[in-house]
């Protein structure tokens, strides 16, 4: 009994955020627009920019090989499963063993290595810039992601998402400097991982400046669709993964209690308004960068989070 | 078994003869390399069944060879079994792979004799039993592999590159002689079971790490003794090389563990920094050297000594825990290592394939001189992207699984009781972490440049697809690979004795463990299932292509590329491998490699080009090879005189230093 | 409650040490002079949290000391030197940043071996405080060390002193009289620094102090 009820869980997490993700991008593109004064699209835009992309046929570049065709696919497919890792409203998770963080982050990073290689794939000088930049990006910003979680496992001694989150909600977390530092390096990681402002900008194209959009450029319909749909996914695993960490509060433990369960989604949308209100509002208030600042910005997320892991050394408990 | 082994090597040795006999005639590719199948294949078996085998102490065998009062001592352990096998594995695919790409041999002559006897030298290493046995096939298979470089000495670059090669071998095993020397002891007793249950003093015991780390480092790779291996491995033929990077790294890393883990005892903790050190710097270093090259194998050569450094910074790490008394933790470390070890030796060799099948269908090892090639070689293009899948440690496959569990034992590191390592394990860890990440730049750079985009060359437009023989070779080596990413709790057990020996413990047992995951310490602690990984990615992938083709729309149209309205019909508008790596380079390479781009631009009106030049200097090759030799060339200089002295004088030189000696006689205590 | 006390004194000692470090990262004299001033806050607010640990009143007088002096007067009258002197957009470093910061994480690392080390009996509150203190002041002698232009100089030097009031504090029973003392030889040493930057402005027209090694004749 208990099984079927973990499966239905797992199985509403996974439908959950890919329901959500969209919406979560549409949130962020509507209050942007709002706090520039300008009405903004519909909240559920992305969903029928969606279903327009699917419907469309695909237009394919003559020099595209088979690859080009199956990393849709296999974008999806990794993004879509690390995010229903991620532990959302409710914790023990039927299938959170499968992946611990490390294996969710390597998981991202598998999306984007085959990402990378459609961009290469054309043989166009727009997908080989982005290509190129985005592996640049990535060759800082995942180890930075990989000494954030160093830190935090340290603390928490686990690097399972599910023991982290209970840790973290348990009283013996308290206030610890390490965690400040590796909140901030992971909100750095979280904004270049995602393409945002200022390290890239999702909403430009034709641009030299443009890493991600220039990857993907030779997509279109259904593809393009995926593609879309997996950075959707990518920006809401994101902003998951900061609220299991350090908002775990209302998560719903491992169970059926339907007052708990109720109040765990209530939790998890008001994180993702929050969170999506405090992205839109600093994407609105910065500028974006030239692309050979961005090293330097991820690189003090790299520092950021080794300082973390040494600063550990010094807490209550050592 | 070590009996039958010995036969299979003494079969192996035979075939060097027979094909010297058969010449360069043609059945002389398919005898010699399909005799090699056969035998490494065997081996292998042989390996296994010792590996599973009943544990306990090995029975050596004792040939009337060698030293008269020492014989020659040959055993199969744990240890020996589980190298034995990297070994053969790799020896078979690669003599499966030579069926098909050996007879695109110019001269076989020179690669056929000596390409058993290589197989043989790296066997031998592995089994011997005592010091000299060791040095022996040491030094033969590094002349084999020698001569397996400069089989193309047509190339002066090759030529180069195995001379350097000698230098740095004969250097190794120097050091490899006197760290032999120390640990057998005023005693003299040279075999391995004398030495383990000598212990010597923490002094030496420190001195004895070095050289070995020196010595069986040099041939393995690990920065700054690295400089021969990204000449000499491109410079064989592309089975040899997958051979050299793939499994003779390994028998150096055997090298360095059974000194350091086996017969060397426990030294202290902050030895182990060293290796820890040297490790981190080594991984960064390789794969940072890697991007900056435009020679597809010349890339792979580079990775390998990157792979290098992840397994010795693991076995640092296991170093420092069971030098702290943490048997698990070192157990954890160990493991890590040994399975990085087997992984590597898969994929590289798969690479290494795939290299030499582009080599064969293009004639070019040049990344800007390719490209498209998936389009003419679909399989190849496939195993390789598996290869470089798994060496970019991306899960699912195995690549990603020895770098995780290298990570768990990062993660252990605040139970180390010294302040040192606890702050310098996570400093190592993330060098690790920054050098997985490159490697995947690299390997998109690698596969995207040389098999994507548009053909390059004329070569590369008239690319065919390889032969079957190399493809199932290089389709077995992609099965591996995936098994042991999806499996790897089957690789894990298999490898606990091994760690037995290294460590004195144990990883828990992983095979009754639920949904076939690996649960390293406990569930609560980390866990990774690739085979659920695998499946859950594949289901998920495939339901959503077939939701979308049933309910939104399956039709395609084929067009010109968009390229943001201008696309170029020049394929040299592509981004080609130099500037893939321009960011990395302006990044890391300013301040390591001390890269400067000078951009010359014509004046107005002018139809010259522009001009980019990249000045790169590579810092090891100039602050340590370069103020070496210039010392040697001006010691050599000042000997030189030497060479014209009158016979009076020689014979004062020749009485001086007999009287030297006897002096130095007179004052020994 | 102890637990609560330890963590706040914690993260503000570990915020101050994050300060320097963006102290190091920050290459505009403006920005530079905008983060002492954070650093002088933070310092200001860690200095107040001992003195209500320890129970110790005269600590509040330091606090108000550096939340005056530190984080108010001087920054703004470096912020006029920097205006009358024009060179606030100067970018000035002999290492880039990036090496720059990992120097500074070896730094401190370094100064958390030792001191975690050496006092190992020690009370933690003071232990830590401790270990962070002497961050500081390495960072502060890191960013003097990497830093060409005077003003930077100055503020590097300033953030090392910090760091001592940091260790100062922490340490219990520290006589008032020391305090000020370190305060009042601060703001002496910044008048004339101050006054040199004018003359050296005067004779030489830039405040890069290349200048002088090259009017010594030292380099090239």
């Amino acid at each position: 009994m208990a099984l079927i009820h973990d499966l239905i869980f797992q199985g509403g997490q996974m439908l959950l955020v890919l329901g959500l993700a969209p919406l979560l991008t549409g949130f962020v593109r509507k209050v942007k627009a709002r706090l520039l004064r300008r009405q903004g699209p519909p909240l559920l835009q992305p969903y029928r920019d969606l279903i327009r992309l699917m419907r469309k046929d695909v237009v394919l570049a003559e020099s595209a090989s088979w690859l080009f065709r199956i990393i849709p696919y296999v974008v999806f497919a990794g993004t879509w499963v690390a995010a229903s890792l991620v532990p959302t409203f409710r914790s023990g998770l039927l299938f959170s063993w499968t992946a611990d963080l490390i294996a969710i982050i390597a998981l991202l990073g598998s999306a984007r290595f085959f990402l990378a290689l459609a961009g290469l794939d054309v043989g166009t000088a727009f997908g080989g810039i982005g290509s190129s930049r985005e592996m640049m990006i990535a060759s800082l910003a995942e180890p930075a992601m990989l000494m954030i979680v160093f830190a935090i496992a340290l603390i928490a001694g686990s690097t399972q998402l599910s023991t982290m989150a209970a840790f973290m909600n348990s009283p013996e977390v308290g206030v610890r400097v390490s965690l400040g530092l590796g909140l901030v390096a992971l909100i750095i990681v979280a904004i270049a991982e995602n393409a945002r402002v200022p390290v890239d900008n999702p909403a430009t194209h034709l641009e030299l400046t443009m890493v991600h959009e220039a990857m993907v450029l030779e997509y279109s319909g259904r593809h393009l669709a995926l593609i879309e749909l997996s950075s959707f996914l990518k920006l809401l695993l994101y902003v998951s993964l900061i609220a299991c960490l350090f908002m775990p509060w209302g998560i719903a433990p491992a169970g059926v209690e339907p007052v708990l369960l109720i109040v765990g989604i209530a939790a998890y949308v008001g994180k993702l308004a929050l969170s999506g209100l405090l992205l839109a509002a600093f994407e609105t208030a910065i500028a974006k960068m030239r692309v050979f600042r961005v090293p330097e910005f991820l690189g003090a997320a790299l520092m950021l989070a080794l300082l973390a892991t040494l600063l550990r050394f010094v807490s209550r408990s050592f | 078994m070590v009996v039958y082994a010995l036969f299979g090597v003494l079969a192996l040795v035979a075939l060097a003869p027979v094909a010297i006999a058969l010449g360069a005639s043609s059945p002389a590719t398919n005898t010699v390399y399909g005799a090699s199948f056969i035998v490494t294949l065997a081996l292998c078996v042989i390996a296994l069944l010792a590996l599973f085998g009943h544990p306990g102490p090995a029975p050596a065998v004792v040939l009337p060879l060698g030293l008269p009062w020492l014989g020659a001592h040959f055993r199969i352990d744990a240890l020996s079994a589980f190298f034995l096998v990297v070994i053969n594995l790799g020896g078979a695919a690669a003599s499966l792979y030579a069926l098909g790409y050996g007879r695109h041999e110019n001269f076989p002559q020179r690669v056929l004799p000596f390409y058993p006897a290589y197989l043989a030298g790296m066997n031998l290493v592995v089994l011997a039993g005592d010091a000299f046995s060791f040095l022996v096939s040491w030094e033969f298979m590094s002349l084999s592999s020698w001569a397996l470089v400069i089989s193309h000495h047509e190339d002066r670059e090759n030529l180069r590159a195995g001379y350097v090669y000698l230098l740095m071998a004969s250097f190794g095993t120097l050091a490899l002689l006197l760290a032999f020397g120390l640990l057998a002891g005023a005693g003299g007793n040279y075999t391995f079971e004398a030495m383990r249950a000598a212990h010597p003093s923490a002094g030496l015991a420190a001195l004895v790490l070095v050289l070995a780390l020196v010595g069986a480092g040099s041939k393995a790779g690990v920065v700054p003794l690295h400089a021969w291996l990204p000449l000499a491995h491109p410079a064989a033929p592309s089975h040899v090389s997958g051979l050299m990077s793939g499994v003779m790294t390994k028998v150096a890393v055997y090298g360095f563990i059974r000194i350091v883990f086996d017969l060397l005892g426990t030294p202290d903790w902050w030895w182990s920094l060293l290796v820890l050190f040297i490790g981190g710097a080594t991984a960064v270093l390789g794969v940072l050297y890697a991007l900056m090259q435009r020679d597809l194998k010349r890339v792979l050569a580079y990775s390998t000594i990157e792979n290098i450094g992840i397994v010795f910074a693991a076995l640092g790490l296991a170093l420092a825990f069971k030098a702290s008394g943490m048997t698990f933790a070192a157990a954890l470390a160990f493991t890590a290592a040994l399975l990085h070890v087997f992984n590597h030796s898969l994929f590289k060799n798969l690479l290494f394939c795939g290299a030499g099948a582009v080599l064969v269908a293009t004639g070019e090892r040049d990344m800007e001189k390719l490209g498209g090639l998936i389009h003419r070689m679909p399989q190849t293009a496939f195993v390789f992207l598996i290869g470089a899948t798994a060496i970019s440690a991306l899960p699912p496959l195995n690549g990603f699984v020895s770098e995780w569990l290298t990570f768990q034992a990062i993660l252990l590191s605040p139970q180390l009781p010294s302040w040192g390592l606890k702050l310098m394990v996570p400093a190592v860890g993330a060098l690790l972490a920054l050098s997985a990440a490159l490697a995947g730049a690299c390997f998109v750079r690698a596969f995207g440049i040389s098999f994507l985009g548009r053909p390059r060359s004329q070569a590369a437009i008239a690319a065919q697809e390889t032969d079957v023989n190399s493809l199932t070779a290089m389709y077995f080596l992609a099965a591996l690979c995936l098994v042991a990413g999806i499996l790897p709790g089957l690789f894990i057990d298999a490898l606990a004795p091994v760690a037995q020996i290294g460590v004195g413990g144990h990883m828990p047992v992983q095979t009754g463990v639920e949904w076939l995951s690996i649960v390293p310490i406990a569930e609560s602690r980390s866990s990774y299932n690739g085979l659920l990984v695998f499946v859950f990615v594949a289901m998920s992938g495939v339901l959503a292509a077939f939701a979308i083709h049933r309910l939104a729309s399956d039709r395609l149209r084929r067009s010109a590329a968009w390229d943001c309205g201008y696309p170029d019909p020049s394929p040299l508008t592509q981004y080609s491998a130099g500037s893939f790596a321009q960011p990395i380079r302006r990044v890391f390479g300013t301040l390591l490699f001390r890269a400067r781009e000078i951009g010359e631009m014509p004046p107005p009106s002018s139809t010259r080009p522009a001009r980019l030049t990249v000045n790169m200097h590579d810092p090891i090759w100039d602050t340590l090879y370069v103020p070496i030799s210039r010392f040697i060339d001006y010691a050599t200089d000042r000997m030189n005189v030497l060479q014209f002295l009158t016979i009076r004088r020689y014979l004062t030189l020749v009485f001086v230093a007999l009287v030297l000696l006897l002096l130095v006689l007179a004052i020994w205590p | 409650m102890q637990g609560l006390t330890f963590d706040i004194a914690h993260l503000l000692a570990g915020t101050l040490v994050l300060v320097s470090f963006i102290e190091l990262y920050q290459d505009r004299l403006t920005a530079l002079i905008n983060v002492y001033a954070a650093h002088a806050i933070v310092l200001t607010l860690s200095v107040a949290w001992q003195a209500l640990a320890q129970h110790a009143p005269h600590l509040y007088i330091t606090a108000t000391i550096a939340l005056v002096f530190k984080a108010a007067v001087i920054p703004l009258a470096l912020r006029r030197i920097v205006i009358r002197l024009g060179i606030h957009r100067e970018i000035e470093t002999v290492v880039g940043v990036g090496p720059a910061m990992l120097i500074g994480i070896g730094l401190v690392a370094l100064s958390m071996v030792v001191m975690l080390r050496v006092t190992a009996e020690a009370d933690p509150l003071a232990r830590e405080d401790l270990a962070f203190a002497l961050s500081v002041v390495l960072l502060g002698l890191l960013m003097m060390v990497t830093r060409r232009n005077a003003v930077s100089q100055v503020i590097g030097f300033m953030s090392l002193e910090n760091g001592l009031v940091l260790a100062a504090t922490g340490a219990k029973g520290m006589p008032l009289v020391v305090e000020i003392s370190v305060a009042f030889s601060v703001l002496i040493a910044f008048i004339v620094i101050g006054i040199f930057l004018f003359r050296i402005r005067e004779r030489f027209d830039t405040v890069d102090i290349q200048a002088l090694d090259r009017f010594r004749g030292e380099r090239r």
